[in-house]
């Protein structure tokens, strides 16, 4: 605040805690609290809340452990997401590299706009493109059996086509991350490892991804909270045997009406992408602030 | 005989420049080798080539005799001590030593032992678990020694490891390095802009311009006998003075200058007609008498008290700077700034070399 003040003059600093201050406890808090309340409380008609049933419950948790076919949903979200992260990861690391280590400038800044530039195109379009892509009669199938890879079309829709729309969907912000943190990276470290006799195998695991490991655990961390909330591409991509939690909030909120019920279960997936940024940043051994940069 | 390197014409191009142009040169076992160069003149070039990072354009590398085409850096019996040392600063001290036998699969408490007698080789016994952060310029350098000392390599390369430190430090380093040498008995091929580090530790220094290899010499060679103008500029101070060939008899050339005749050793390129300069080192200059039949006159612009030396800066009549180091014990007879001068020199301390080949 002092520094603020220094800089900005009582005026302005003051408005800028203000806003600070407002987003934080008007868009931040307030929404959640909110939705924590409407998790704790029974689905009533308009007339009920606030009378003698309107009381704090578990129920709605309750419900879900008690549904299979949502719980086996939620499991199946949190493990296909670690598997988006995982492949997310796999895709960006070795492109992350060569972009910050071995590519030329030109043929980097290229790649980089490659990248880039579909990222201008809304999240719903570019899955769509994906959509029509894996389509039956789609150019997939239609490029793979002229081939002769394929006797007879693929379905494409499903677990494979949501894990691939959304590695597609999510790339940069595992990309970003782990290149920012590998071109801080000396040049020099790489080659003495190999100059001293390394194999390229050893060189990244004792050199290069122990110093970008804050960058690999952003990147993870972003990308799996990402493919735990989305729900377009399961929407789009994926066929009724490949249901995704967000599509199971969906529901109660605006086709089963429940809107308590929606609420315990976002709060269930809210409390999980928690839990998942501590126990990445623990196995990581790096500190929110490392992230923060 | 077998050669710890031998360089065969090698040419390193970039695009459409030669960063390196047919080098030569043969490196003995056990043999501390320099080159020397001003920056950009392609030294690091050819240490990347030996240690593996680059592919000669033309030629062949060649360590223990054995052609190293195709050979990467880590299949290379050679190791690097970068510029900017590139020590792993998330390991401790000892796992930095010990990388190299990490990667040979060494067994962990073997590995621990060999860095702990590599910490006594360098006198830093008990260092072992300390950070990289912690150490000073002079540890981090020596614990970069150690680290390529570990894989036991029959060529250490060393690519200006002393630039980064001040100068009592890179002093106290010389002596040092030269000692580590010395008692290991690894070739070392090391590379420098600086000419008083390479004449103090080496026992061969190559002298490198634009590319070209000017000189391969001991240091006293490179002193005295310098082959090229480039090299007589270079190592150490001199003074140049341009004139053409008279004569030649004996060894000893005689050049009309502006200050009249003067005679010098006649080096390479000198004949009589053709032109050539004369090179005097400002420790062979002394105070002409008044009778002396050729000098060079000068007048003085100021003179510089250095302790066992005075160093008297003159100019001639055609503007150019005349450098003398006069013995302290005669500064009580030098002239004072402004006052005309004559220096004169034995011809024997004097070399002439034709001014035809490369100046650089
Ligand atoms: N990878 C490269 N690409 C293009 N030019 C290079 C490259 N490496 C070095 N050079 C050029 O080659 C010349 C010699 O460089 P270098 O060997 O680093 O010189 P030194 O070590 O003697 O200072 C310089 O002109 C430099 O610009
Ligand atoms: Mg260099």
């Amino acid at each position: 605040m002092g520094a603020l003040t220094a800089r900005f003059g009582a005026g302005l600093a003051g408005f800028f805690v203000l806003l600070v201050g407002f987003w934080l406890a008007g868009l931040v808090l307030a929404p959640n609290l909110m939705m924590i309340d409407f998790a704790l409380r029974p689905n009533l008609l308009p007339a009920d809340v606030g009378g003698p049933a309107d009381v704090y419950s578990l129920d709605n948790l309750a419900y879900l452990a008690g549904e299979p076919v949502h719980r086996d949903i939620f499991f199946k979200t949190v493990w296909a997401s670690a598997l988006v992260m995982l492949a997310t990861f796999v895709v960006c690391y070795p492109l992350a590299y060569w972009l910050a280590q071995t590519a030329s400038p030109s043929a980097a800044s290229l790649v980089v706009l490659a990248l880039i530039v579909p990222f201008w195109i809304n999240e719903v379009l570019r899955t769509l493109a994906w959509y029509i892509l894996f389509a039956f009669r789609g150019p997939l199938n239609a490029l793979l059996l002229g081939l002769g890879i394929l006797d007879e079309p693929m379905r494409w829709y499903g677990d494979g086509g949501v894990l691939v729309g959304m590695v597609y969907a999510y790339i940069l912000f595992m990309l970003f991350p782990i290149y920012n943190s590998i071109e801080s990276l000396e040049k020099a470290q790489v080659e003495a490892a190999r100059d001293l006799g390394a194999s390229t195998w050893r060189i990244h695991t004792r050199i290069v991804i122990p110093h970008a490991k804050a960058g690999i655990a952003t990147g993870c961390v972003f990308t799996f909270m990402l493919a735990a909330g989305s729900y377009v591409a399961p929407a789009l991509l994926g066929a009724p045997g490949s249901r995704w939690f967000t599509q199971i909030i969906y529901n109660w909120f605006f086709e089963g009406g429940d809107w308590n019920r929606g609420a315990a279960y976002a709060l269930v997936l809210l409390v999980l992408c928690l839990a998942v940024v501590l126990i990445t940043l623990r196995v990581f051994r790096v500190s929110l602030t490392d992230v923060a940069k | 005989m077998s050669h710890s390197v031998a360089l065969e014409r090698i040419t390193m191009s970039f695009g459409a420049t030669k960063a390196v142009d047919d080098v030569s040169f043969t490196v003995e076992p056990g043999e501390f080798f320099s080159i020397l160069g001003p920056s950009g003149c392609g030294k690091t070039t050819i240490l990347r080539m030996v240690a593996g990072f680059l592919a000669p354009s033309a030629g062949r590398v060649l360590i223990g005799d054995r052609d190293m085409a195709g050979l990467g850096p880590n299949q290379r019996p050679t190791a690097m001590i970068f510029q900017s040392l590139a020590l792993f600063p998330l390991m401790p001290v000892w796992e930095n030593i010990a990388f190299g036998l990490e990667a040979r699969g060494v067994p962990r408490a073997k590995r621990r032992r060999r860095a702990d007698e590599l910490l006594e080789l360098i006198a830093l016994p008990g260092y072992g678990d300390r950070k990289i952060a912690e150490l000073s310029g002079g540890q981090k350098q020596r614990v970069a020694i150690a680290r390529a000392l570990a894989v036991e390599p029959e060529v250490l390369l060393l690519d200006e490891p002393l630039s980064a430190l001040d100068l009592k430090l890179r002093q106290h380093m010389r002596a040092e390095l030269r000692a580590i040498q010395k008692r290991t008995g690894v070739t070392f091929l090391y590379i420098t802009h600086d000419q008083s580090e390479a004449l103090a530790m080496s026992d061969r220094v190559a002298v490198m311009s634009a590319g070209v290899l000017q000189q391969v010499a001991a240091p006293r060679t490179l002193y005295e006998d310098p082959e090229t103008p480039f090299v007589a500029r270079f190592v150490g101070e001199t003074n140049a003075i341009p004139g053409t060939v008279a004569h030649v008899a004996d060894g000893i050339a005689a050049l009309d200058t502006a200050h009249g005749r003067l005679s010098a050793r006649a080096g390479r390129g000198v004949a009589a007609g053709r032109a050539a300069t004369l090179y005097v080192r400002p420790e062979a200059l002394g105070i002409a008498a008044a009778d002396a039949p050729s000098a060079l006159g000068a007048r003085v612009e100021r003179l510089d008290f250095e302790g066992a030396f005075g160093l008297l800066h003159a100019v001639t009549a055609d503007g150019a700077a005349v450098l003398a180091a006069l013995p302290s014990t005669t500064l009580g007879a030098a002239p004072a700034a402004g006052e005309a001068v004559r220096f004169a020199f034995a011809p024997r301390d004097a070399i002439a070399l034709g001014a035809a080949q490369g100046e650089a």
